[in-house]
C-alpha cells in the first residue's frame, strides 16, 4: 500500500539531463535525420580513407588507356576517364575536397557571422548601422553570380576557394545572430553579469553567445550544405576547384564533353552530391527541431 | 500604407545601390590579374601596343578615379565598351536579354502553375500517402544539384529517346516557333526544378495555417462545399504571404539560369556571363552584376511593398 514510492524507472525520466542528452533524444525522434547522419558519416568516412579502400593514387594514370573513357570493369569499378584514370578512386578523392571545403568554409561562414552579428546586436547605435548596412549590401547581390565572379577572377587555391565561400556566406548568421542578442542582452543574467563587473567581451563570448548556440548550429549545418552545393556548382562551371585535383564539381564537368560516349562518368559524382546534400538538409531539420525548446 | 513611407523606403534603395556598386567594382577591379594578360602572351603584341590598351581601358588610373568614371558614365546611360567585341555594353546584353527573360519567365509561370496545385493537394490531404510522397519529392528537389539534373535530363531525352534537342535556342535554318518552344522544354523545367520544390512547401504550410482558422469553420457551418471552402476562401488568403518568397526567389531564377544556359548552350545573359569571366571582360561583368543586383533590390523592394498592401496590419518602419 506505499503509493507515494516513486518507481527506479520514473525516477529516472526526472532526473535532470545534460543539454546535449537531451538534443539527442529529441534528435533520435527524427528517423529521416538519423539516416542522413548515418549516410553522412559512411560517405565521410569513404572519403578520409580513399588511401586505404582505393589501389590507386587520384592522378595515377594507365598509359593503355588513354584517350577515351573505358567502362566499368572488374579492376576500375566505374571506369576510367579518358586520361586513364580510375573513376572510383578519383571520386572518393573529390569527396574530400567537397567536404572539407564544405565544413571548412562554414566554419568561416558561421564564425564571421556570429562575430559581426554578436557586436551589431551588442553595441547597438552606429557600429549596429554600420555592420547592417554592409549585410544589407552583400545580401542585395545575388549570391550565386557575386560568388562565381570573385571565385573567377582571383582563380583561387583551395584554402583561398574556402575562404571566398565563406567571407561570402556569412549575412544571415549575422541577422539571426544580432536579433538573437538583440533581445538576450536586455535579459536578467546579462544585467546581474555586468553588475559583478564582467567586461563587454566576457558578457559577449561567455554570457550571451552560448545562449544564441542553437540557432547558430543549425545555421552552421545548413551552411555546410550550401558550401558543398556551391563548390560543387562553382567546379562544375570551371571556376572552382581546378584539375588535376578531383571535386565532385569538376568531375562532372569533365564527364559533360563525354556525356554521348560514356554516360557512366556523369551519374556517380551528381548521385554523391545528391546523396550528400539529402543527408545534411535531413540533419538540419532533425536539428532544428532538436534543438528548439520552446515547443 | 502612407505615400510618404512608400517615397522613404523607395529612396533608402539609392544608397543601397551604390553600396552594392562599390563592392562590385572593388572586386572586380582589385582582384589579381587584368584583362590584359591574355595580350601579355601574345609575341605579337609590343610592349607599347600594350600601354596604348591600358590606356584606352582607362586601366592606368588608380581605382577609386575609375570608379568615379564609371559611375558618372553608368548614370549617363553609358555603361562602358567590351574589352572583348568593342560594343558598347548595354548593346552587348540588351542582345542577350530576351533569351534570359523568355527562360526565366516560363520557369517562373510553370513553376506557379506546378506548384500552387501541389500545395493545395499537400495540404488538404495533410499527412495522406500523397503528402509524404511531396514531402520527399520536394525534400530532394531542395537536395538536387540542378546542374547535375540538367545533365541526367540531357542523356536521357536528348541523347538516348532523342525526344528533344540538347541545346541551343533553335536549330539553324528553322527557328519556328514550335522548334524553339522544344528548345526551351528541358531548360525551363530544370530552372524551375529547385522553385517548384521550394514553393509548394510554403502554399502547403500555409495553407494548412489556414485551415485551421474561424472562419474556414464557419464557411464550412454554413453548408459551403469542400471544394469551395478550400479554393474560394482559403487558398486565397494562403497566398497572400508566399507574393512575398515568390518575390524573393526571382533572384533564385535568375542566378539558376547561368547554370542552365550553361548547360543547354542557351544564348542568354547567364552565358554570356560566362563567357565574359573567361575573357575578363570587366565592363560587361560589372553591367551584368549591376543589372541582377538592381532586380534584387526591386523584388525586396516589391516584397516588402506588396504585403504591407495585402496585409494592412503590416506597418512600414
Amino acid at each position: 500500500m506505499n503509493q507515494l514510492v516513486v518507481s527506479p524507472a520514473l525516477r529516472k525520466s526526472e532526473e535532470p539531463r545534460g543539454w546535449s542528452a537531451e538534443v539527442w533524444r529529441r534528435f533520435k525522434r527524427h528517423r529521416a535525420s538519423v539516416v542522413g547522419l548515418v549516410v553522412l558519416i559512411v560517405l565521410a568516412l569513404l572519403s578520409l580513407f580513399a588511401p586505404l579502400i582505393s589501389p590507386f593514387a587520384f592522378d595515377a594514370q594507365d598509359i593503355e588507356l588513354l584517350g577515351t573513357p573505358t567502362a566499368p570493369n572488374a579492376t576500375h569499378w566505374l571506369g576510367t576517364d579518358q586520361l586513364g584514370r580510375d573513376n572510383f578512386t578519383r571520386l572518393l578523392y573529390g569527396g574530400q575536397i567537397s567536404f572539407s571545403v564544405g565544413l571548412a568554409a562554414a566554419l568561416v561562414a558561421s564564425a564571421i557571422g556570429a562575430t559581426v552579428g554578436a557586436i551589431a546586436g551588442f553595441y547597438r547605435g552606429w557600429v549596429d548601422v554600420v555592420l547592417m548596412r554592409v549585410t544589407d549590401i552583400l545580401l542585395s547581390i545575388p549570391p550565386l553570380p557575386l560568388i562565381l565572379l570573385l571565385s573567377g577572377l582571383v582563380r583561387p587555391s583551395v584554402p583561398t576557394l574556402i575562404l571566398i565561400i565563406g567571407a561570402l556566406g556569412w549575412m544571415s548568421t549575422a541577422r539571426i545572430i544580432r536579433s538573437e542578442f538583440l533581445s538576450l542582452r536586455e535579459r536578467e543574467f546579462v544585467q546581474s553579469a555586468r553588475a559583478i563587473g564582467s567586461t563587454n567581451g566576457r558578457l559577449i563570448w561567455l554570457h550571451i553567445l552560448p545562449n544564441a548556440i542553437a540557432p547558430l548550429i543549425v545555421a552552421t549545418t545548413l551552411a555546410v550544405g550550401h558550401s558543398i552545393l556551391v563548390e560543387s556548382a562553382l567546379s562544375f562551371l570551371g571556376f572552382g576547384v581546378h584539375p588535376p585535383t578531383p571535386s565532385w564539381g569538376n568531375l562532372l564537368n569533365e564527364a559533360r564533353q563525354w556525356l554521348d560516349s560514356a554516360p557512366w562518368l556523369a551519374i556517380p559524382p551528381g548521385a554523391m552530391i545528391f546523396a550528400t546534400m539529402l543527408a545534411v538538409n535531413f540533419i538540419g531539420d532533425g536539428l532544428r527541431d532538436a534543438l528548439d525548446f520552446r515547443n | 500604407m502612407s505615400f510618404g513611407s512608400f517615397i522613404r523606403r523607395l529612396l533608402g534603395t539609392i544608397p543601397l545601390i551604390l553600396g552594392i556598386s562599390v563592392v562590385l567594382f572593388s572586386i572586380i577591379h582589385l582582384a589579381p590579374g587584368s584583362p590584359l594578360d591574355f595580350y601579355a602572351d601574345n609575341p605579337n603584341v609590343t610592349r607599347e601596343a600594350l600601354e596604348q590598351m591600358r590606356v584606352a581601358f582607362g586601366l592606368d588610373k588608380p581605382v577609386p578615379e575609375q570608379y568615379v568614371r564609371w559611375l558618372w558614365a553608368f548614370l549617363n546611360g553609358n555603361w562602358g565598351i567590351s574589352f572583348r567585341t568593342g560594343q558598347p555594353v548595354l548593346e552587348v546584353i540588351l542582345e542577350r536579354l530576351p533569351a534570359t527573360l523568355i527562360l526565366s519567365g516560363s520557369a517562373f509561370l510553370l513553376s506557379l502553375a506546378i506548384a500552387i496545385p501541389i500545395g493545395v493537394l499537400a495540404a488538404t490531404r495533410r499527412y495522406s500517402k500523397l503528402d509524404t510522397f511531396f514531402t520527399f519529392v520536394s525534400f530532394s528537389g531542395i537536395s538536387i544539384p540542378v546542374f547535375w539534373v540538367g545533365l541526367m535530363a540531357q542523356l536521357v531525352f536528348a541523347i538516348w529517346l532523342g525526344w528533344l534537342p540538347a541545346g541551343g535556342f533553335q536549330t539553324v535554318g528553322n527557328g519556328s516557333f514550335m522548334d524553339v518552344l522544344t528548345h526551351m522544354v528541358m531548360p525551363v523545367c530544370i530552372l524551375s526544378f529547385a522553385t517548384i520544390a521550394g514553393w509548394s512547401r510554403y502554399v502547403r504550410a500555409s495553407l494548412i495555417d489556414v485551415i485551421g482558422q474561424d472562419y474556414i469553420r464557419t464557411a464550412r457551418a454554413k453548408g459551403q462545399t469542400p471544394r469551395k471552402v478550400i479554393w474560394r476562401h482559403a487558398v486565397r488568403n494562403a497566398l497572400l504571404p508566399i507574393v512575398t518568397v515568390v518575390a524573393l526567389d526571382i533572384v533564385q531564377i535568375v542566378s539558376g539560369a547561368v547554370i542552365t544556359e550553361t548547360i543547354f548552350s542557351w544564348p542568354g545573359i547567364g552565358r554570356l556571363f560566362v563567357e565574359s569571366m573567361d575573357g575578363r571582360d570587366y565592363p560587361v561583368l560589372m553591367g551584368l552584376m549591376m543589372i541582377s543586383s538592381f532586380t534584387m533590390v526591386a523584388a525586396n523592394f516589391a516584397a516588402d511593398m506588396l504585403y504591407a498592401v495585402i496585409d494592412p496590419r503590416v506597418r512600414l518602419a
